[in-house]
């Protein structure tokens, strides 16, 4: 009987020489190269054609390989020229004229020019376009007003807009308004989402699909040239493998930390950034039916809830509190004398009682989570909690993001009185436009779920939109949102801030508050 | 044996063609639907119905149904919107590198798990079958993922002796021991279960051949111990062994869906988990008719070696 002689001898040494082998046999992996930085994602992009894509995760990459007329002037939402020196607006706000840069050239080496903007602006809004179809494509709105792009010489070009749209400018500031070259979309058609060619401090290297996308410094550019050779971008779908990356040194920089890893980055080797963004979490109450009709009811959820410990405890600090609709991100549009409603049960329950409805029964629709959701079944029951200790009486429904889109989107009447939602926009008039007009009613076409009417802020929108005189936006803005904080159509929550973890080798880098990862500027040691 | 084969894949159709119709009805039934996932935010109700038009949603659903199954048997699996790219590219491109992992997994655990089993059944209440019984009730209760996330913070973050993801080194990589370094916390992990299962499994039916009277006249005609062991009992076992290991290879591809997710394996689970989420009815339906189809396949193998070994079966 001598077969598979395993004694606890055998077994100890074979332990012991294995663990032996494995300290011996492997140093510290090494670590990333110099001069190219390694950006951990949160998903594969779809396309890197900016006439496909939607998503922040896809945007990171476009905006350092494409360059849009016009961008946000760094650390602000405020638009400045970039490929276009300058722009005059007709008296009537219906035409924009603008003057384009010189001497710039995409990466194949075709010409940046008049004929190239309007080739992209037809491409995306005309149907009989030969390029047209990209797929379906629903931020192609953004520039719905435009009715004629015209060359009017070779580096001026004019868009004529059916009526005065002030967000048209920081539209085009968005990643939607991104120009590509027109050779690159003539050669490779639909497929030109896997062959980017754009004007950016970055040029297109390689896409190997759910493994990395690869850009390089663009030796022509026109401005000052990149800080690394090089980004890559890796996918990494699992926020714990992400962070588990970032520890074991395999990337550089990762974005949208969990708040519960924050901890782990806490030491020299990691620097930790913050950005508020554009961006509000909020409950919309229904104020069709239930309840939330009445407005004391409405202000006493406001009241119960204790914003402070949300962002602190369940976010960790990674949101602000929210005073009113509009984020304080938008800061030129933003009213500094708005105070978020203080976290008061008392004063609650005394609305609850003045309403005569003590214990309001309330159905409230929860998701699992979604864009810019952050943490929204932590957060839903914390609600629930704090509603309940001043006498409501809620019942939690959870959903599915698709899933509850579908229910939401479409208005609450007849399911929920309350639902989770959050937005993050490019431009103040966005959110309010989509979501607080009556016009905006579901059954109209918008996302104002939760009925919300006040002819005082339909015609605040309406006059703000069409104003192109950026100071008396403002004004409007500013006394909308008195008016919707104190009708209470929603509960204010949170304004999250976007945050993102460097290595110690990563320098000059901070994030922008549209959300967008600018890393023209980053060094990478 | 032509015509047991021939036999054997002539009765997969019906099954093939059930799984279709099952994966079909479920996308559709799910709630929640396309548009609204590639609109988003922007979902309103006019865009929602133009969309559904554009992706032919609005057809009634036997019509749907139909013209799938039509593309698909001239082999057009259809285009994938949220990758943006045919659907039969993504999916052979993310099968290649399920298959790496689930068959170095299936392997590893194949033999590992059989091997545990002859040990622990030739050496029935010794030190070595205590040992072993001992690992695997931990291999079995232990689940895949939770056991990848504990090796990557230890062998990757804390130790640095291996790679937390991906399937090859972004810099300087690609090569087979590239490779082979981002394999081994996946394909343990996955393999962890089905290695308990088999070993036990292997080792009831050893204790089980070991018992019989052919195996008590061996050794009293002096046959040694290891050729009685592997010569005689294993070949017997096997009969019982190899529809475990058809089984198994079940579990090992259905667990790579955790697996890959944990360390970003680029395969075809975790494509499908994301198609799901993302309402990307072509994509789930092709991944999930291709993945059932490579089962159904590896079973008729299972049946056929099973055949082999067992005259008793007939063909």
């Amino acid at each position: 009987m001598t077969l598979f002689h395993l004694t606890r001898r055998t077994l100890l040494a074979a332990a012991t020489s294995t663990l032996a082998l494995g300290t011996l046999a492997t140093p510290a992996l090494a670590q990333t190269p110099e001069g190219v930085l390694i950006v951990g994602q949160i998903a594969e992009p779809k396309s890197l054609d900016p006439a496909a894509v939607t998503a922040v995760n896809d945007f990171r990459i476009l905006v350092n390989v494409y360059e849009g007329l016009v961008r946000y002037k760094p650390g602000t939402l405020e638009v400045e020229p970039h490929l276009a020196t300058g722009w005059e607006v007709s008296e009537d706000g219906t035409e924009y004229t603008f003057s384009l840069r010189d001497g710039v050239t995409f990466h194949d080496g075709t010409p940046f020019d008049a004929a190239a903007v309007k080739f992209n602006f037809d491409r995306m809004l005309d149907d009989s376009h030969p390029f047209h179809d990209t797929g379906p494509f629903p931020l192609a709105f953004f520039f719905g007003s435009v009715v004629a792009t015209e060359v009017v010489d070779d580096l001026t070009v004019r868009f004529t807009l059916s009526e005065p749209y002030a967000p048209f400018l920081s539209n085009l500031a968005y990643p939607t308004g991104l120009i590509v070259s027109p050779a690159a979309i003539e050669q490779h058609g639909g497929d030109v989402g896997r062959n980017p060619s754009g004007t950016g401090p970055f040029s297109f290297v390689e896409w190997r699909s759910n493994e990395a996308v690869v850009i390089e410094r663009n030796a022509d550019y026109w401005g000052e040239p990149a800080g690394t050779e090089a980004v890559v971008f890796r996918p990494i779908t699992d926020a714990n493998t992400r962070v588990a990356e970032m520890l074991a040194g395999g990337i550089d920089m990762m974005v949208e930390v969990p708040p519960n890893a924050l901890s782990e980055f806490q030491g020299d080797d990691f620097r930790v950034v913050e950005q508020a963004g554009p961006h509000l979490w909020f409950l919309i109450l229904n104020l069709r039916e239930g309840p939330f009709a009445n407005q004391q009811i409405r202000q006493a959820a406001n009241y119960a809830i204790n914003k402070e410990a949300i962002v602190n405890d369940v976010l960790e600090g990674t949101a602000d509190v929210a005073a009113g609709p509009t984020p304080p991100a938008f800061a030129w549009a933003y009213n500094e004398e708005l105070d978020p409603y203080p976290y008061d049960p008392d004063h609650a329950r005394a609305l609850l009682s003045e309403a005569g409805m003590e214990n309001p029964e309330v159905t409230f629709y929860v998701t699992e989570g979604g864009s810019g959701m952050l943490d929204p079944v932590a957060m839903g029951t914390a609600i629930q909690a704090d509603l309940a200790a001043v006498g409501f009486d809620v019942s939690i429904e959870t959903y599915e993001w698709n899933t509850f889109l579908g229910e939401v989107n479409p208005g609450l009447e007849g399911k929920a009185d309350m639902a989770e939602m959050a937005w993050m926009t490019n431009d103040p008039d966005t959110l309010p436009y989509l979501a607080l007009r009556t016009d905006a009613w579901p059954e109209a076409g918008g996302f104002n779920s939760g009925y919300y009417s006040n002819p005082e802020v339909d015609a605040l929108l309406e006059e703000a939109r069409t104003a192109t005189d950026q100071d008396r936006r403002a004004e409007l803005y500013r006394q909308m949102q008195v008016i919707v904080q104190e009708d209470a159509p929603w509960v204010f929550v949170a304004n999250w801030k976007q945050n993102a973890v460097t290595s110690d080798r990563v320098e000059n880098f901070s994030l922008e508050p549209s959300f967008l990862l600018m890393l023209q500027d980053v060094v990478k040691n | 044996m032509g015509r047991y084969i021939l036999k054997r894949l002539i009765s997969a159709i019906p099954v093939l063609l059930g799984i279709t119709i099952i994966v079909f009805l479920i996308m559709a039934m799910i709630p929640g639907d396309p548009a609204i996932a590639i609109l988003g935010g922007y979902a309103t109700a006019d865009r929602i119905a133009d969309l559904n038009r554009d992706l032919g949603l609005d057809q009634p659903l036997v019509a749907r149904y139909f013209i799938w199954l039509g593309n698909m048997l001239t082999g057009d699996f259809g285009r994938s919107f949220s990758l943006n790219r045919p659907v039969l590219d993504e999916i052979l491109e993310r099968f290649n590198a399920t298959l790496i992992l689930a068959g170095v997994s299936f392997m590893m655990c194949s033999l590992l798990g059989i091997l545990a089993g002859v040990v622990s059944a030739a050496r029935q209440y010794g030190f070595a079958d205590k040992a072993i019984t001992f690992a695997v009730l931990i291999g079995i209760s232990v689940p895949s993922f939770f056991l990848g996330m504990m090796m990557i913070l230890f062998f990757a973050v804390n130790l640095r002796w291996l790679p937390v993801s991906g399937m090859y080194a972004i810099y300087g990589g690609g090569d087979l021991p590239d490779l082979i370094r981002h394999l081994i916390m996946p394909a343990t992990a996955l393999a962890a279960v089905a290695t308990g299962v088999i070993a036990r499994l292997s080792r009831s039916a050893m204790l089980e051949v070991l018992r019989q009277d052919y195996i008590r006249t061996a050794r009293a005609k002096g046959v040694g111990e290891r050729r009685v062991i592997m010569g005689h009992a294993l070949r017997a076992a096997m009969v019982s062994i190899i529809p475990v290991l058809g089984i198994q290879a079940g579990f090992v591809l259905s667990g790579a869906v955790y697996i890959e997710i944990v360390f970003q394996w680029p395969g075809v689970g975790r494509m499908l988990v994301t198609a799901i989420l993302q309402r990307d009815i072509l994509l789930v339906q092709g991944g999930v008719v291709f993945v059932a189809a490579c089962y159904v396949f590896f079973n008729i193998l299972v049946d056929v070696a099973q055949s082999l070994l067992d005259p008793r079966i007939k063909t």
